[in-house]
């Protein structure tokens, strides 16, 4: 296992107290394999992949758990030992990664900065292996001479994956990396990462709310709701037989990147104050098959190879599935 | 890869060639667009010009006191001959002094923007990038450098070292600092914010890093517009000490031929030749940096044009 995320705690301190936006989150990154961590928006997965790199707002607080990346623990390592793991070991690729180049520099010199200050190579090498690493992701030496501004969204986004890739890390964060472009550039975009993860063999963590997105690329799959892990496991069974009823309703409310036509139901209402989560099951206000022992802790189900669900219900998710296709199920749930 | 970069050097000098080219096409549209920028960009330049070779424009050393051929003094001689301005009450040639006065006040003004602006800058990313108990001292430090009265204060100290040009230079950045740092404190705090900073955080690049690689080339532009308006009040300044006497007493500037003309009673007799043309330079310049101030600031914020 490359990475082991366990039992994770983050909290944020806010005026209003603290609010605990990832709540004992696990999840195992393999050697080789993409993973996509999937979930709405306030759910916890950018907050959950970010404190692997530790790079975290200031009201971050990190609560508890372990990070082990090839055996060491990232919590324990002090600051200047955490530096020395980033972009070498881990790289990111970041949210709205559109923005994430610097405007006043040539996009080939801040290739080059991260070549030579983190890589520490000559800077002819460098300049020698960003060409290599603009060809890989399909751009043209000579937009090496642009500044970002002259690149289209799609070209941005592939100069932050040449980046990420950089240094050759082990591991790959990509935060969102295709959610400000279109499907068709999302599409290409994904496709060239695909190829190159393969090809480079570099594990890869994709924070994504695209269910779609996960469905293309991943190979296993985390689903989070409101700080926590609700379904968890390979790609193909998760998605084929979802055991948790949130699993279900997103499935439903994203149309597919291959185009199959399917009638889409959006879940209602809004994921739960996380100032004052409720008590038990944390989806139990949108969901259509809560009952009366949901307001206990779910416990874990496992419903497959790998596959893990939590959810009271879980042992019956054949029958909750068929019901759960129909779209009328998810009207009119919400009990707030 | 060898070729590429043998196809990658030709094109490196013909990108040089074209950002030229480009600047000097968006330079040639200065006129049209803001016609007091480019007054004041002609006038800044006619006295570089003049400051840089004043050497050979002058006529006369403007600090020798000259005789005439009966070997009396050559004093209080009008306008004309020899002395194209004139001759001070003491004997010296009033275009020649005003000639070097440009190029003390350039020097000075120049100087005095420069350690301005590095220092409000520097303390400007300092403050914004780290916030916290840093941005409370600093901050506060800077209160209290905008709540020193200005002119005492530069006369105080220039009157407590020795009276020098650099004194001056030294009092202005004491205390012009704070506006620029504070403003470029407000610009870091968004920058630091921006998703291409949290990146370089990400990359593993430490703090000084990035303040100073991709921080502050992003503020440079406000830094760059807070120093053309030190120019114009370091050299006011500069003006204002010599003329209260507390100036330098080795170097002809603007302000001491005002206080030599205030001293001598120079209007008493009429000799406007004499006190008009330093205060019409004085104006000049200050005006023109406010100009080109102007200008800049409405390429930086276009939105005051309306």
């Amino acid at each position: 296992m490359l990475l082991e995320v366990r039992d994770l705690v983050i909290d944020y301190r806010s005026t209003r107290g603290r609010v605990r936006a990832v709540d004992g989150v696990s999840f195992n990154v393999p050697a080789g394999a993409i993973i996509g961590i999937v979930g709405e928006s306030g759910c916890g997965k950018t907050t959950a992949v970010r404190a692997i790199t530790r790079v975290m707002p200031s009201s971050a607080v990190f609560s508890g758990g372990s990070i082990s990346l090839n055996g060491t623990d990232l919590v324990k390592l002090s600051e200047r030992d955490m530096q020395k793991h980033l972009w070498r070991d881990i790289a990111y690729v970041p949210q709205s990664a559109m923005n994430a180049l610097d405007p006043v520099w040539r996009v080939g010199r801040q290739v080059e900065e991260v070549l030579v200050a983190r890589g520490g190579m000559e800077k002819k090498a460098a300049r020698v292996r960003s060409e290599e690493l603009f060809a890989m992701v399909g751009l043209g030496a000579n937009r090496l001479s642009d500044y970002p501004h002259q690149f289209s969204g799609g070209m941005r986004q592939r100069a932050s994956i040449a980046l990420a890739l950089a240094l050759s890390p082990k591991l790959v964060i990509a935060d969102e990396p295709v959610t400000a472009l279109d499907v068709v550039i999302q599409r290409q975009v994904l496709d060239t990462f695909a190829t190159l993860q393969k090809q480079l063999n570099v594990s890869v963590v994709l924070v994504t709310h695209d269910i779609s997105v996960v469905a293309y690329v991943c190979d296993y799959v985390v689903v989070m709701y409101a700080g926590k892990v609700v379904e968890s496991g390979p790609v193909a069974d998760v998605l084929d037989r979802p055991a948790h009823p949130y699993t279900m309703g997103l499935y439903n409310a994203f149309p597919e990147l291959s185009g199959d036509d399917r009638e889409l139901s959006p879940i209602e209402g809004s994921p739960p104050d996380l100032l004052d989560p409720p008590q038990g099951c944390r989806f139990r206000a949108r969901c259509p098959f809560s009952i009366a022992t949901c307001t206990q802790d779910p416990p874990e189900h496992l419903v497959g190879e790998g596959h893990i669900a939590n959810c009271h219900r879980a042992t019956e998710a054949a029958d909750l599935r068929e019901t759960a296709k129909r779209t009328e199920t998810w009207v009119g749930v919400t009990t707030e | 890869m060898q070729h590429a970069k043998e196809i990658a050097l030709p094109k490196r000098e013909t990108r040089i060639l074209s950002s030229i080219s480009r600047w000097l096409v968006a330079a040639s549209t200065i006129p049209r667009r803001d016609p007091f920028a480019f007054a004041g960009l002609v006038l800044y330049l006619i006295f570089i010009l003049i400051a840089v070779f004043a050497d050979s424009l002058i006529t006369h050393d403007p600090r020798e006191i000259l005789f005439n051929d009966e070997y009396d003094l050559a004093s209080n001689l009008t306008p004309g001959g020899d002395h194209i301005l004139g001759t001070t009450y003491s004997g010296r040639d009033i275009y020649s002094q005003l000639v070097m006065g440009t190029r003390g006040a350039l020097v000075v003004g120049v100087t005095a923007a420069v350690c301005v602006v590095a220092i409000g800058t520097v303390v400007g990313l300092i403050a914004g990038y780290f916030g916290g108990l840093t941005d409370t001292l600093l901050m506060r430090l800077a209160d209290i450098a905008l709540g020193v009265p200005f002119l005492p204060f530069v006369i105080v100290l220039a009157a407590f070292l020795n009276p020098s040009q650099w004194n001056v230079v030294f009092g202005i950045a004491l205390l012009l600092w704070p506006q620029s740092a504070r403003v470029i404190r407000a610009q870091v705090m968004t920058l630091r914010e921006r998703a291409f900073i949290e990146a370089a955080r990400v990359t593993g690049a430490g703090p000084w890093r990035i303040m100073f690689v991709h921080i502050a080339p992003n503020v440079l532009s406000l830094s760059f517009l807070y120093a053309s308006i030190a120019v114009g009040w370091a050299i006011l300044t500069e003006a204002s000490i010599s003329f209260l006497g507390f100036g330098p007493s080795d170097s002809v500037t603007w302000g001491y031929m005002l206080q030599d003309a205030y001293a001598s009673q120079a209007l008493g007799r009429g000799q406007y030749y004499w006190f008009i043309p330093p205060g019409l330079c004085i104006i000049g310049v200050v005006v023109a940096g406010f100009f080109i101030s102007r200008g800049y600031e409405e390429i930086l914020f276009p939105k005051l044009k309306d």
